[in-house]
């Protein structure tokens, strides 16, 4: 298959056309397995990207003062049954600069797919680095996802990243983001996911809210069903003055499904606050009851419920990728 | 002529009884209301009709156009016509305000959501792009609640304290919707203790611990429950010479 050929097949994966999705100004990167088979940049944006037997090496620089205005598309993927894709991303947004990314992790056909990242993330002062992560995966949950990310917010800059997991089954998804937040920095690390049968997912969100006047906000919406199992490590501990936090941790169990959330909260400054909210359990039963008595049956207004539960809208869509 | 007739109807709670012989007849295209001291056995009532958890087992027998409830789904008396509003309705956090209007509807159109929503004094703009989530007061949610339930065209509307947590402007915009309900040929059957709820009846029955205390026109109702049950000394343990069925 040609490269061209490659690229067409994973954005038509996650429901996108490489002929005419995108707009002239719009940056991309494409991944398959280990290779880069895909990459266009725009003025201000430098990549350098290197392929080696393990993986891929690439470093992401956005210049000092740009601001891109369209999100940078970004789509890792894996199409064959089996394969391995492995990047190691070392990603900077230099001082005032701004940029969002929109990210399309596919595995549509995974039997037995396993992607891992290693990333470093720093965000300068004053810039903003915003991160949206779609994941497409298959029916067969035969893909393990391994992401580990650290992360430096500098002062006056913001950091946010939503991962979803919606469609498809998640297999075993096993990811850790750990920030430390400077002085009036920003950060917001979201989860959605829809685990079921035999799925198995791991999340680690921390934050170190070091700076003075920090903010953080960790945020974990997952359903389970049938066998599905999920851990969610959410770790907030603020020592600068004034730094504010919030962890909030939601998860839907049906079935024989488990979850288990493990909240940290460490105030170790007088004029710091977090804050943290819990539930994990079935169904609201006053939702479920308010929706039964519009005549929806149990499944149906499950459903609803979880689609309110997963659902938030992202801050940017394919169509912000388009040419006006 | 009836849409609904409550039939010796008695519940019990841990040994309880909260509902206790209780019989009324709720005539078809009426609003009514139940009023009666907290603890009378109101919400338990409208719980029963609607056939919530934990309110199924009873002796005696609801029927609905002549069909008994009994061991029917709450979703299936939906399908039927039946629903009921919420003192406090809930949250549902993420869910957008259309999806969960026309949750019960065929139609579920976005202008259909507006016109809905304005019907009921809620500026479409400002609610179609939220969720049903903390961020509405009191107040609109029951609003965007009634929204749903005209959006579903029932047959049969349990409101209960139409009244609460909301303000006098909200209270408004509800009682248009009721009185749009009932030209609509709907039955209403409003659970309050406020005066201002009964004056928008047609019809009222007053019970006190599970029993029915009075029943006829709202201004009898009201005369009995102003001058009897508010300086009642011994709420829900009516005497026996009070007891109507």
């Amino acid at each position: 298959m040609s490269t061209k050929d490659i690229v067409a097949e994973l954005l038509a994966s996650v429901g996108m056309d490489s002929e005419h999705g995108f707009g002239s100004d719009v940056a991309r990167i494409e991944i398959h397995e280990n290779h880069v088979v895909g990459l266009k940049l725009v003025p201000g944006l430098h990549m350098d990207v290197e392929e080696t037997d393990e993986g891929i090496n690439g470093i992401l620089r956005l210049a000092a003062g740009v601001q891109l205005e369209k999100p940078v598309h970004i789509c890792f993927g894996v199409l064959p049954e089996t394969g391995r894709q492995h990047i190691n991303l070392d990603i900077r947004i230099e001082e005032e600069a701004r940029a969002s990314f929109l990210a399309h992790c596919t595995f549509p056909n995974a039997l037995n797919v396993r992607h891992t990242m290693d990333a470093t993330i720093v965000v300068e002062p004053g810039a903003r680095y915003a991160y949206f992560e779609r994941h497409v995966h298959g029916a067969s949950g035969g893909v393990s996802v391994i992401p580990r990310t650290q992360v430096t917010v500098h002062e006056d800059a913001e950091f946010t990243t939503e991962f979803e997991l919606i469609k498809g089954r998640a297999g075993k998804i096993d990811f850790l983001y750990e920030a430390v937040c400077h002085a009036r920095s920003v950060v917001e690390m979201t989860t959605r996911i829809n685990g079921r049968e035999d799925d198995s997912i791991i999340i680690g969100e921390k934050a170190l809210l070091e700076g003075a006047d920090a903010r953080a906000a960790l945020i974990s919406h997952i359903a389970l069903r049938d066998r599905a199992q999920a851990e969610i490590y959410s770790d907030l501990v603020a020592t600068g003055d004034r730094s504010r936090g919030h962890v909030d941790c939601k998860e839907i169990v049906l079935d024989a499904a488990a979850a288990r959330a493990v909240p940290t909260v460490e105030v170790r400054n007088p004029s710091a606050h977090i804050t943290h909210e819990a539930a994990i359990g079935s169904v609201d039963s006053r939702q479920l009851q308010t929706l039964l008595s519009r005549g929806l049956d149990e499944d149906e207004a499950t459903d609803l419920i979880i689609e309110g539960l997963l659902s938030k809208k992202a801050r940017w869509t394919r169509d912000s990728l388009t040419s006006v | 002529m009836n849409i609904l007739s409550v039939r010796n109807l008695s519940l019990s709670f841990d040994g309880k009884r909260i509902l206790d012989d209780l019989s009324i007849d709720f005539w078809r295209g009426h609003i009514h209301a139940v009023i009666g001291p907290n603890g009378a056995g109101k919400s338990t009532l409208a719980s029963a009709i609607m056939g919530l958890e934990g309110y199924t087992t009873y002796d005696g027998d609801i029927l609905y156009n002549d069909e008994s409830l009994r061991g029917m789904p709450v979703f299936e008396r939906a399908r039927r016509g039946i629903t009921l509003a919420w003192q406090e309705p809930a949250r549902f956090e993420g869910l957008s305000v259309p999806r969960f209007i026309t949750a019960g509807s065929a139609c579920k159109d976005l202008s259909y959501v507006r016109e809905l929503l304005e019907a009921l004094g809620l500026d479409p703009d400002r609610y179609v792009n939220r969720s049903v989530d903390r961020t509405l007061s009191g107040g609109e949610r029951k609003r965007i609640e009634l929204a749903s339930i005209l959006a579903m065209e029932p047959r049969l509307i349990l409101m209960d304290e139409p009244d609460s947590g909301i303000d006098v402007e909200a209270l408004q915009y509800i009682f248009k919707g009721l009185r749009r309900l009932k030209d609509q040929g709907v039955t209403v059957i409003m659970i309050t203790h406020s005066m201002s709820v009964l004056a928008q009846a047609d019809h009222a029955f007053l019970i006190c611990q599970g029993k029915l205390q009075e029943q006829g026109c709202v201004n009898k109702v009201g005369k009995y429950f102003v001058d009897k049950c508010f300086v009642c000394d011994h709420v829900n343990q009516p005497l026996a010479a009070e007891i109507k069925a």
